[in-house]
């Protein structure tokens, strides 16, 4: 026992040394999912986060781009690696939560810092908050709830809600519900991965509910407007903006039309942030920026904000510099929560055609300055 | 539960079953015949799909989609036979397992490489879109009726061309005695590309019909794989006859199960706790309902005896 810990402390020593010597440099290790189903998620949050670094032309900067390949075992292993072996300051790029609750807490544990581009999940935000951790996304029900928000504002009053039946699933329905003030006409959890859900419009045109609330991100959501749209129902639908980003509305076409939808981001925001990044996204990469990666994007200008004011090396000031948040986001205001999670406006947004493209376009704000409900549950 | 809701529900889950058979028909049949666990059956399901989104795309015809998607499927389906199934026949079944999982990895990301990895747009065509009246009062989508409708019909042209045609008196003598074929002077390599690329161009179709109404991206045919495998197994492995009756049993117990459960759970919970529950247990159904046919029959509803 006594041999290992001296050998641990060893290792640490050895590894403050290399930090000192790299000086103010930074390094990033961003893990994220590039290939296999959600691949196009990770890809607009590398994009996203790269073209930020790529503007700012901050060589202090390193990056190191992992493949995670949505698998939980991997993304440990890689996260492992880049601790160990690359030695990296930050760690950053995890799109799913189930990912993210596998290596957020360990990395932190070890002194590294954590910037969540995407997943929020509640243990995250509550008892297991940390100073190392931040997110720039959004905690989990954040847009649950804004749509429960919409649908009040909308008069909605007899909501028929689904979602797939695993965690994020259970905090979509429960996050709807803590803001929607109306009954329920039914109440279904789907199967994870469901692709048909003739059943469900079945269900739903035998309830007399007067709106839709769903999660069913990616491929789910895809199969689920299209077969809505061709059952003949005409029921208001409301959802997260994770069934209706740019990546899957060209696989939806005319189903989506007009469908609302609740984000933080939009193309159409106005500021000069956001009009920088919409229009330099299309020009390096040749399509549209999902709100993905806007997120990727402000993720780097926060790390960058940070670099300019304080040292890695300093721990304590290095994060009172993320704290601050003194960053151009492409949301307009942003600042952190004690749970140093986003307080932020959450949009509704309606599905539009701009020429050939399906896009977004904000009808109106659903929730103003929205923190989250796990804050007094975070002691750090 | 009303009638008419009910009635609905058996249709869907019909529907289901029969597009659960194209999958298990040309698995079953390999399985049969050559003695293959193909585990890539399910990325030529995705290879049938990407092909019918990118025609459908290109021409706008959605015949033309499925005509593509079944040339695609078979050729990829040929191909791989010739290229890399032929080497496993005499090999054991994790040879064979291992490297049909190596098939699905260099099929879903070659189709990443090609197409990209946001998913593809395929829609129904005008004609079949919307619902349609059926007596009784039941408004049923009109493109759901028309899988039925495919499904049915090709189930009756396999049972056709199995126990009518010379080339379905071969896949039976292949399916019994492979060797004693083989010394009658059947081409024997050449049934078995003919079956194999029969198999895939099926596993096409389902892909094409059903990414209409689903999505159409990398890793779909792997969900469906699986419920193909639970099919024939239940079925009888090597049995078309088999492989309807356990897509259809599949089908309904899924999705009845999926309807009827979280409603009997609401009779003693509250509405979240039934549903939960309810969806949970009906994730399950169909294995218990595979464990049951098991115990019952260890070869399947209709397999021979092994």
């Amino acid at each position: 026992m006594r041999m290992k810990s001296l050998i641990a402390a060893a290792c640490m020593a050895v590894a403050g040394a290399g930090a000192a010597n790299a000086e103010s440099k930074v390094k990033v290790g961003m893990i994220t999912t590039l290939s296999g189903g959600g691949a196009g998620l990770g890809i607009d949050v590398r994009d996203g986060f790269l073209l930020a670094a790529k503007m700012a032309g901050n060589d202090d900067l390193e990056i190191v781009v992992e493949d995670d390949q949505r698998k939980p075992d991997i993304a440990v292993q890689l996260a492992d690696k880049m601790i160990q072996s690359e030695k990296v300051d930050v760690l950053t790029g995890i799109i799913w939560s189930n990912l993210a609750m596998a290596v957020v807490p360990a990395a932190t544990a070890q002194g590294k810092f954590y910037l969540s581009p995407n997943a929020g999940p509640s243990a995250l935000a509550g008892k297991g908050c940390h100073a190392n951790y931040y997110n720039v996304a959004w905690q989990n029900d954040n847009l649950h709830e804004a749509a429960g928000g919409y649908a009040n504002s909308a008069g909605f009053e007899n909501s028929f809600i689904l979602a797939p039946n695993y965690p994020a699933g259970q905090d979509a329905l429960t996050g709807y519900k803590r803001i929607y003030d109306g009954a329920l006409a039914g109440e279904v959890f789907t199967k994870l991965g469901q692709k048909d859900y003739a059943s469900e419009i079945a269900q739903i045109r035998a309830s007399d509910a007067d709106s839709i609330f769903f999660f069913l991100p990616g491929g789910m959501g895809i199969s689920f407007l299209k077969q809505y749209a061709d059952s003949g129902l005409d029921i208001p639908v409301v959802g997260p903006a994770f069934s209706f980003d740019q990546g899957i509305l060209q696989a939806v076409g005319d189903a989506a039309l007009g469908v609302k939808n609740t984000s933080q981001w939009n193309k159409d925001i106005d500021n000069p942030a956001n009009k920088a990044f919409v229009e330099a996204f299309q020009a390096e990469y040749g399509r549209l920026p999902s709100l993905y990666a806007s997120q990727g994007f402000d993720t780097a200008n926060l790390l960058l904000s940070a670099m300019d004011k304080a040292d890695i090396g300093d721990a304590e000031a290095f994060r009172a510099a993320l704290r601050e948040a003194d960053f151009d986001s492409t949301r307009g205001d942003f600042e952190f929560a004690a749970n140093n999670h986003p307080v932020q406006d959450i949009y509704v947004r309606e599905v539009i055609k701009e020429g050939d493209v399906y896009t977004n376009k904000i009808i109106g704000v659903a929730l103003e300055d929205h923190s989250n409900v796990y804050v007094d549950e975070c002691e750090m | 539960m009303t009638i008419i809701l009910f009635i609905e529900q058996v249709l869907n889950g019909i529907q289901f079953g029969v597009m659960l058979f194209l999958m298990a028909a040309g698995l079953t049949l390999v399985f049969g015949v050559m003695g293959l666990i193909n585990l890539a059956h399910g990325s030529l399901y995705m290879v049938g799909a990407f092909a019918a989104a990118a025609v459908a795309a290109a021409t706008g015809s959605f015949l033309l989609a499925i005509a593509a998607a079944l040339a695609a499927a078979a050729a990829a389906g040929a191909i791989v036979e010739i290229v890399v199934i032929r080497r496993l026949y005499a090999r054991d079944h994790l040879d064979q397992v291992l490297a049909t999982f190596a098939l699905i990895l260099i099929f879903s990301e070659g189709v990443r490489w090609i197409f990209g990895s946001f998913p593809l747009y395929l829609d129904i065509p005008a004609y079949l879109s919307g619902p349609v009246s059926l007596p009784g009062g039941i408004e049923y989508p009109r493109y759901r009726l028309a899988l039925i409708g495919v499904g049915l019909s090709i189930a009756a042209g396999l049972f056709w061309l199995i126990s009518r045609t010379r080339l379905g008196v071969r896949i039976r003598a292949g399916e019994s005695d492979r060797e004693m074929i083989a010394a009658l002077g059947v081409d024997i390599s050449r049934l078995y590309t003919i079956v194999f690329a029969l198999g895939a161009a099926l596993a096409g179709l389902a892909g094409a019909l059903v990414g209409a109404i689903q999505s159409v991206q990398v890793g779909m045919g792997e969900p469906v794989l699986i419920l193909a495998f639970v099919v024939i197994v239940i079925g009888g492995i090597g049995s078309i006859k088999g492989a309807l009756i356990g897509s259809i049993l599949v089908g309904l117990t899924d999705t009845l199960g999926g309807v009827l459960l979280p409603e009997f759970f609401r009779l003693f919970m509250d509405n979240s706790a039934a549903s939960s529950t309810g969806a949970a247990l009906a994730s399950m159904l169909i294995y218990i309902l595979m464990a049951v046919v098991l115990v019952w029959r260890p070869q399947g509803l209709f397999g021979g005896t092994a």
